[in-house]
């Protein structure tokens, strides 16, 4: 049943992400003043706001983790979180390629760059504690306190581009400024591209998943195995 | 809708934003396999310990 989700998710997902490329490339009209390289746009939003959608996830389930103490809560954790660390690297490889064209420079300190490296800092310290610790019960309320402190990093930097003067350009999606700061036709590309991302990411966590239950069955017959 | 012609502008760097996307899913995907295989080889090592301690 898992692997047949699986396999429609990404049937979906990679038919979807076929006709966005195409219109992406072929469709959509240029940006007048940075050329090809704003396409990255549809890649580099999605992957964050996929990241994103994942680490709230990950708060919510952690919260279920402490109050229920059901070590399913975590292990479903971990892999919306190691899922959610990996489009968000995407978000900051694919926004350095972009800075190096428009701003002239890969890398600055401003508050909505710096902000988002220390949320990939976070949630891979997570997944990191996750590995420094044997037992479970353990293993589990940590990581679900330091997800559910590291979720404050998310909130800065979803916000940051409103708090602070950044290098980095003001919102542009119209769920956050009315509308009016981007071509209707590019952001419902945007939506579109999210929409596929967001699948390829569920199909990943539904593999992760299963990783994470076999890990814990290998875990338990271990202890089985070591106490008889 | 009109086709339009795209303007080749930083084309390459598009082409390495893209590229590098990719890249990084597709290193995930390709770890995640190994682990998987990994995990059902010593799922099947423990089982086969315990069956022998538990007949």
């Amino acid at each position: 049943m898992r692997e047949r989700l699986v396999i429609a998710l990404a049937a979906i997902a990679a038919l979807l992400l076929a006709y966005n490329l195409y219109h992406i490339f072929l469709v959509l009209p240029d940006e007048a003043a940075q050329g090809a390289i704003y396409r990255i746009i549809f890649f580099h939003v999605p992957a964050a706001i996929t990241a994103f959608t994942g680490f709230f996830v990950t708060l919510v389930l952690s919260i279920m983790y402490l109050i229920s103490g059901n070590l399913r809560y975590d292990s479903l954790a971990a892999s919306v979180t190691e899922v959610g660390v990996v489009f968000a690297c995407v978000n900051l490889v694919t926004g350095m390629i972009w800075a190096r064209i428009i701003w002239g420079i890969w890398w600055t300190w401003d508050a909505r760059l710096t902000s988002m490296l220390v949320c990939v800092l976070i949630y891979s310290g997570y997944l990191m504690l996750r590995r420094a610790i044997d037992e479970p019960t353990q293993r589990a309320r940590l990581s679900a306190a330091l997800s559910i402190f590291g979720f404050a990093d998310v909130i800065l930097v979803w916000k940051s581009i409103q708090w602070f003067r950044t290098q980095h350009p003001s919102p542009v999606l119209s769920i956050r400024t009315g509308g009016g700061n981007i071509d209707p036709a590019m952001e419902h590309m945007l939506y579109l591209n999210f929409l596929a991302i967001l699948m390829i990411a569920a199909a990943l966590v539904l593999v992760r998943t299963r990783q994470e239950t076999m890990a814990r069955e290998i875990d338990s017959l271990r202890r089985l195995a070591n106490a008889a | 809708m009109l086709l339009s012609a795209m303007d080749t502008r930083n084309f390459t760097f598009m082409f390495y934003g893209f590229l590098a996307a990719w890249l990084i899913v597709l290193i995930y995907i390709v770890s995640l396999a190994r682990r998987g295989a990994r995990l059902k080889k010593e799922l099947e090592q423990v089982r086969n310990l315990v069956s022998s301690k538990h007949p």
